[in-house]
This record gives structure tokens, sequence and C-alpha cells, in this order.
């Protein structure tokens, strides 16, 4: 069998779209298909539209056990994040005007509480555990009289860890605070059962589960009926919480993309699991490296490693047959590496040595195996050009050296 | 991002990789740079009695425009005097890589490694 190079393992910045998905939108766009207004009451073209879109609704409920009711469309996590978080505290704000989240969560939630703090909100972000789960001791102390909403990613971007959504629901719960969480990551990777799992707010998008990107969702709890506030004004679509336009296709693609991950999710994780095991395997034997995050309380589809005294830029250049992501950040203007691994408390050197690697529905057994002798050939290449190799090699601490810092 | 073809060329073939002894009087060895900003340059020059880098060595931590640079610094700095060699600027190693804005840092740091090994080697000969 021939690889198809570049191989793709960055599943988690987006997946493609499924062909039986597209083919789906395909219907709705054309005079030919489906291509009418949801809003317009007044003719055919409209109720079919509308047809469509609940039943989108339906399966978007499906997968995370909720009520069609209680899902409301927005273009994607970012706006969902925005829409829960920014909308709930403005709805309650009477009642407390505190938030706790985490160091971890993805900049749609951290850059969402901070825009709150400068309308005067206070808000507590809390460092996790080394393995990057959050500490449930340590969340219960922060919440506070006046904490009105929390909101904490079921699984991480970076790492893949799983926090554990039902036990800090249910402190959440038992002290009547807001509990919204960003699933955009969790979605046909974990069980999701909204039923019993004690949020009031939960955020998904299509992109990351094999649908199209531009579209998402907010689940929004019936019961106990939670309210936010619009952040989008205009012909008063999604019962007023989100007005404009609903895009038929993108709605079309994520109901299917939901139904798909709601049929194929268990054994789809299983394989990959193996996929991931086996690249594990085929890396864990060689000289410093670590796994980041926690092993087991981790989605299948994520492995997150730091090759110690190579910097990670340098090797996704080596690694060019490959598609991955580095926790450096060279490129940007901050030389800051990723805020995630920061925060589990590595340091910087394990933080800019970091590739995280991402599979899916498309990775094969032929790519791991290609994969692992690629990084293996492209870390020697590159310690053998790494002065702090040499260095580690020669038994010095590096934390004892004194750096000339710019 | 996109690398200049140059950037690339002397990534995937590092000139004059390695490491000299850096107690030998004639050595001169430049580190600069910190893990914690993701870049660590070791430049090593040898000198010969006129005065005249005859040898050149590095090892980079670091992006791929940080190790082209100092690779590129290792041949502009062999057969040239100390004299001439403080001369050569990070302006000149970026143009001639064609690094983009956010890759100057590299640059500015090989021209400090040059001045670092320079700086070392001096130090050996200050006595004498």
């Amino acid at each position: 069998m021939t690889l198809k190079i570049p191989i793709y393992l960055d599943y988690s910045a987006t997946t493609p779209v499924d062909e039986r998905v597209a083919k789906k939108m395909c219907d709705c766009l054309t005079a030919e298909g489906n291509f009418g207004n949801p809003a317009s009451r007044s003719h055919v073209f409209g109720w079919k539209a509308e047809e469509a879109v609940e039943d989108a609704r339906d399966q978007v409920a499906a997968l995370v056990g909720a009520d069609a009711k209680e899902i409301v469309w927005t273009s994607g996590a970012t706006e969902s994040n925005n829409l829960a978080i920014k909308g709930a505290a403005q709805f309650y704000k009477k009642k407390g005007r505190h938030i706790v989240t985490m160091t971890t969560e993805h900049k749609a939630v951290i850059d969402t509480c901070r825009a709150l703090e400068r309308e005067g909100f206070e808000v507590t972000y809390l460092d996790p555990e080394p393995n990057g789960l959050m500490d449930i001791d340590k969340f219960k102390a922060a919440l506070r009289d006046d904490t009105v909403l929390a909101s904490v990613m079921f699984v991480n971007n970076e790492i893949g860890v799983v926090q554990d959504i039902a036990q800090l629901g249910s402190i959440c719960r038992e002290k009547g605070i807001i509990f919204h969480v960003d699933a955009a990551q969790a979605t046909g990777k974990v069980k999701i059962d909204l039923e019993n799992l004690p949020v009031d707010l939960m955020s998904f998008c299509a992109h990351k589960t094999y649908g199209p990107k531009g579209i998402g969702a907010l689940y929004v709890r019936r019961k106990p009926r939670i309210r936010v506030e619009a952040q989008t004004h205009g012909g008063g679509h999604e019962r007023g919480m989100r007005s404009g336009t609903l895009a038929t296709h993108q709605i079309v693609g994520m109901g299917e993309a939901f139904r798909l991950a709601g049929l194929e999710m268990a054994s789809e994780n299983e394989r990959i699991r193996m996929l991931r095991d086996r690249l594990w395997a085929g890396l864990q034997d060689m000289e410093e490296v670590y796994l980041n995050g926690d092993f087991e309380q981790r989605v299948p589809h994520n492995l997150n490693v730091s090759f110690n005294y190579v910097e990670g830029e340098s090797l996704i250049m080596a690694l060019k047959d490959i598609a991955v992501s580095s926790g450096s950040a060279c490129t940007s203007a901050s030389l800051e590496p990723s805020y995630v691994l920061r925060a589990l408390g590595r340091n910087d050197e394990l933080a800019h040595s970091s590739i995280r690697f991402t599979f899916g529905r498309y990775t094969t057994a032929e790519e791991i195996d290609y994969v692992i002798a690629l990084v293996k050939r492209a870390v020697g290449k590159l310690r053998e050009l790494s002065p702090l190799w040499e260095m580690y090699k020669d038994g010095i601490d590096l934390s004892s050296v004194q750096w000339a810092h710019h | 991002m996109a690398y200049t073809e140059k950037v690339i060329d002397h990534y995937e073939n590092p000139r004059n990789v390695g490491s000299m002894d850096k107690e030998d009087p004639s050595v001169g060895t430049g580190m600069v740079g910190a893990p914690a900003c993701g870049d660590v340059m070791r430049l090593q020059i040898k000198v010969n009695e006129q005065g005249i880098i005859e040898d050149a060595k590095f090892k980079t931590y670091g992006c791929g425009s940080a190790i082209a640079s100092s690779s590129l610094v290792t041949e502009w700095v062999k057969g040239k005097t100390l004299d001439e060699v403080k001369m050569i600027r990070n302006k000149d190693i970026a143009e001639e890589l064609e690094l983009p804005p956010v890759k100057i840092h590299c640059s500015v740091l090989a021209e400090d490694a040059i001045a670092a090994a320079i700086a070392d080697y001096q130090s050996k000969h200050v006595a004498a």
C-alpha cells in the first residue's frame, strides 16, 4: 500500500468533512435542492428547510442526550462559548459577579472571561494538576457565595485529558452555580448524556467531528431553566438567543456528522486507541521522551509528547511529511511556549519540545509505522545539532547554567 | 510558516556542525540564548597565530531559522580576521536568509554568538 504524503495527524485542529456529510450538505444549496430560508413561513421552500433544520437539531440532541428544544445553533464553539459565558454572566449578574475557570481552557473561554473582567466581573483561573486534571477539592475551594458561573472544558484540545464533568457539575449544582462546559473536542470521543450530567450550558462545534466549519451549537438546559442574554440581536431566531438566518446546509452537515458519530463512535474509538497505543509504544523507548497529560483520563485521539532538548518548530520542519502541531510558539512574537503545558508545570524546554499528534477516522496503521520511523530519525538528527543534548550527555544540569536571557 | 529555500538548505544540510575543545587556548566559545526562549546557539571559532579564524563549529537548539543563521555564520567567519568578523551584522544574516520579521531575533542571536565567541577567545589572550 502506498502512503499519501503528507500524513494528516492534526485532527484536533480540524477534521475533513465525511463524504456522507458532504453529500447531505450539497443537497441543501442549489435551485434543485433544499435551499429555502428556514424562517420563511409562507411557502414550501421554507417549510422544507425548516424540517431539515429540525431533523438536524434532533440528531445533535440525540448524540448528547439532550432535548432538541435545548439546542441553539451558532457559528461554532467560539460563538457558543461567548454566548454561554457572557450571556449567563450578564443575565445572572445580580446573583454575583465571580466566575471560576481553568488556565488550560481554550482561548475562546479565557478571552471571553477577560472581556467580562473588563465589565467588572472577577475571574479565578485555576491551574490543573501536573497531569492536566482539575483537582476536585481545589475547585470546590475556589467557589464563593458570589460565584455565578463556572466553566470547565470536557476534553482539552492540546493534551486530550478528560475532566470529571459529572463531579464538577454536581458541586456547582449543590451551590446553585451555573456550570458551562466547552465540549468542542468531546463529541464522538466521549459519551455525553446531558439528561444525567449536571451541566447547564454546553458548547459544540461540527468541524472536529467530521462536519463542516462555521457551524456549532449551544446546549441551554430547560429543567431547571437556564437563561442567557443574547449577544447577537436581530430577527429573533433561536428563541431570541441567537439571531441570524440559519445556514441550512451547515446545520444539516452538523446533524449528519453527529448522527454518524453516534453510530460509529464505539468501534472507531477502539480502532483509534490501538493506533495511538502503537505510536506511543514506538516512541516510548527513545531517551528523554515525556507524555504530556494523563494517559488514562484521556481521549484515545491524542498523544502529546515532549522530545527533550529538541525545539518543537525545528522538529515540525523535519517532520514535513506529517501534519502535526507544536506547543512551541517560536513563530509568534512572544516566544512564549504553550500556555497549557506551562500550566501543567512543564519547564520551558519541555514545553518548547512538544508535538501534538491527533488521530482520526482516516488514520491507518501503516501511517503510524511511517511516523514512528520518521520521528526517530528527525529527533536523532536534531539532537546531534543540539548543544543542550550534548550538555545533557556530558552530565551537566541545565537548570544550573546561567543563561544569557534576551 | 513558509521557509525560504536558503533556510531549508542550511537546515537540511547544516554546515560545520560539531564541537571543539573549549579549553584549547586557540578556541573561542560563545553560547547565547536560553532554553526558556526556545533558542540556544553555541558558536566556536579556532583562531590561528596570524589571527585568522581557520575553523568554526556550531550547535543550535532552536527553530529552523536559528539553525540556518548559525550554520551560515560558521561559513562566513572562516578565513576572516577577528576584526573583519566583528563587522558582520544581524541585518546581513537576515537579508542573506530572507528571514521574516518574526525570525529577526534568530539573526540577532547569531550576531551575539559571534561577539561572545570573540570575547571568550580574547579573554584567554589578555595575559599574554
